[in-house]
């Protein structure tokens, strides 16, 4: 085991506290940066995408997990993104610029969202933020001078310094991940900042911060403002890959999607943006693989056990039919995250944590080492 | 004219008179002491201070400027730090962070120079952490840097609280039943910290206390309240000889 001796302010400061994370660090990078040549197409446009939920992840822990203010209208940010982007395109804005005002326009938007959101807490913040997402969704599909309605939008290749980014290309991957790395990079800044602080008092005790001179008010339109913006990012990246985007794409499933990768991720720490962007974005072609090829394992395993080819292509059918029935993936969702939330509060990454404990203290750990104590109950709280 | 003055302060809900017409004032320097029953309005006052709540009536005056209608944030710019009865900490952040945050009065930097974490970032957060130091060192903190809140005693909680108010280096620390909870040998340490801080740092003291013996040894005056008004008001012993604080006392 490491311990670490502090001999100056900086070593509270610094986002490595020792050289192991350097190394670590460095060796996903190098990875991540070799990838396009080691993965298949397939796996590099998943790649992306883990990105982009990635980015949107870091977003919504900002607000939900640092600032406490839970949403459930990330995408309606990321659709303000996205069709900013693919609007100011038709006007032959070069990319940086309309990406830039992609994320300003969202930021701002955010900001407005997070006024009414001043008086609101818990369940009725998540209502309100579905609401807005609702109305965004509507506006999407009635503004048709700008949106062009239900028939979506086309989004042209992206175009870096009149070179021609093809969505599938190692460059456009690249692109994402330095958005990705940039976003996680200023997060971690914010947050060892004074302003990540007064999220984060704000998150456990609104009258605390108040009392310490923490303009609750102001800072919760910040982090909205913020975690819009980065959202607004996202979604011109978003945009990109898709290449076509509708209404129908930036519904309340997205969102929800969203807050799975936080809460299956771990909302304590920024690791579990991208741990839960990978699982939310590998779990789709899992869930379609076992679709797909479960009814025939299963007749298999049946006949196997003497069940007559008639039998057996009877069960196939039945579970074919029951693997395809609508809204099966969405209830999937919500048993995983209620065993989340039952047996794993902190995520993958608190699971990752207790795992690493594990190895450090072998043979000493002990099961209750992450137990918390319940003991002291606050009775009257002030609001 | 006085430090900190309380002018006719009144806090009313619907009939019920919490705080009536309290008038009181603070001096630079000492440590008042406000007593009382359960629910004489003690904590109201505190709360009255500090803005979460609003008077029905009456004025608040610091240092010569009336702060009735400051907004809270900006108590705490002016230098008034205060702990509560029922610790209000910031529970899944460390000790350090939830020290930091007391800092946050004295933070200038911008949003975007955070963002980047520019050298001036680095310089003021390293200051902001010298500071912090110097209360830990202060109140014997040492062991408990790095740790949750969320895992240590109710004992250290209550001076973290203490810590976090002093960090914002107030001129004014409104100490809302500082001993609540602690054992003998832990109210014995609070009492030499709240004498330090009249002597050591200079700061003025406004608490509010049930522990009779922590008052006596630590305060310059006290006020007994009951039913939101003033019973008396004077040296400690004074105060508790008073017939009406006996008898609010012993409901005689």
């Amino acid at each position: 085991m490491r311990f670490l001796f502090k001999i100056d302010y900086e070593d509270d400061i610094k986002l490595f506290p020792h050289s192991g994370y350097i190394v670590s660090y460095g060796i996903l990078l190098a990875l991540l940066l070799i990838a396009p040549h080691l993965l298949s197409s397939y796996l590099m446009s998943q790649l992306v995408f883990v990105c982009i939920y990635a980015i949107v992840g870091v977003a919504l822990l900002i607000l939900t997990g640092f600032t406490g203010q839970a949403s459930l209208g990330h995408a309606a940010f990321l659709a303000i993104g996205a069709y900013t982007a693919a609007y100011l395109q038709t006007y032959n804005v070069p990319f940086p610029i309309y990406f830039l005002v992609a994320g300003a326009l969202t930021g701002l938007i955010g900001a407005m969202v997070g006024f009414p959101a001043l008086r609101l807490t818990g369940i009725y913040l998540v209502i309100a933020t579905i609401s807005f997402a609702l109305i965004v969704e509507e506006i999407l599909a009635r503004w048709e001078s700008v949106t062009h309605g239900n028939e979506g939008m086309r989004v042209k290749t992206l175009s870096l310094l009149g070179v021609a980014v093809p969505r599938d290309s190692p460059t456009f991957y690249y692109l994402c991940l330095a958005v990705l790395v940039l976003t996680i990079v200023g997060t971690l800044n914010l947050l060892r900042s004074p302003t990540g602080r007064a999220f984060v008092a704000i998150r456990d005790s609104e009258t605390a911060a108040r009392s310490m001179g923490v303009n609750v008010a102001l800072y919760k339109v910040k982090s909205f403002a913020i975690s819009a913006a980065i959202t607004g990012f996202a979604g011109v990246l978003f945009a990109h890959k898709l290449s076509f985007i509708s209404p129908e794409m930036f519904t309340l499933q997205l969102s929800i999607e969203f807050i799975i990768v936080i809460l299956i991720g771990g909302t304590f720490s920024l690791h579990g943006a991208v741990l839960g962007a990978i699982f939310i974005v590998m779990i789709d072609p899992f869930l379609t693989y076992l679709k797909d090829d479960l009814p025939g394992i299963i007749a298999g395993i049946a006949a196997t056990f003497g069940a007559g080819p008639h039998i057996a292509a009877n069960i196939q059918s039945k579970v074919a039919a029951f693997a395809s029935l609508n809204g099966l993936k969405g209830a999937i969702y919500g048993i995983i995250i209620v065993l989340f939330v039952l047996f794993e509060p902190l995520g993958l990454y608190g699971r990752w944590l207790k795992i690493k404990l594990f190895f450090q203290l072998f043979p000493l750990y002990k099961r209750a080492t992450f137990k918390r104590q319940k003991i002291y109950v606050k009775s009257e709280r002030n609001r | 004219m006085s430090y900190f003055r309380a002018e006719n302060l009144s806090l009313h809900f619907g009939g019920l008179k919490a705080v009536d017409a309290v008038s009181f004032a603070v001096e630079r320097g000492e440590i008042l002491s406000i007593i009382g029953p359960n629910g004489a309005g003690k904590s109201s006052i505190f709360n009255l201070i500090s803005r979460i709540y609003r008077p029905t009536s009456g004025r608040i005056f610091f240092e010569d400027q009336d702060i009735t209608e400051q907004p809270p944030y900006d108590i705490a710019r002016l230098g008034i730090a205060r702990t509560f009865q029922n610790i209000e900490l910031f529970e899944n952040a460390s000790v350090l962070s939830n020290l930091l945050v007391g800092r946050h009065r004295h933070s200038t930097t911008q949003l975007w120079q955070e963002l980047l974490f520019l050298p001036s970032v680095r310089a003021s957060e390293k200051v902001h952490r010298r500071r912090v130091e110097q209360v830990i060192e202060f109140l014997d903190l040492e062991p408990y840097r790095d740790k949750l809140i969320s895992g240590l005693p109710y004992g250290v909680r209550k001076v973290i609280e203490l810590a976090r108010a002093l960090c914002s280096e107030p001129k004014l620390i409104l100490l809302d039943e500082p001993s609540s909870g602690l054992n003998v040998e832990e109210t014995d340490d609070m009492s030499f910290w709240i004498r330090d801080l009249k002597n050591e740092l200079g700061v003025t003291v406004l608490m509010v206390e049930h522990d009779m013996s922590l008052v006596n040894r630590v305060s310059d005056r006290v006020i007994a309240l009951n039913y939101g008004r003033v019973l008396a008001m004077g040296s400690p012993a004074e105060v508790q000889q008073h017939p009406d604080v006996v008898a609010a006392y012993l409901g005689a």
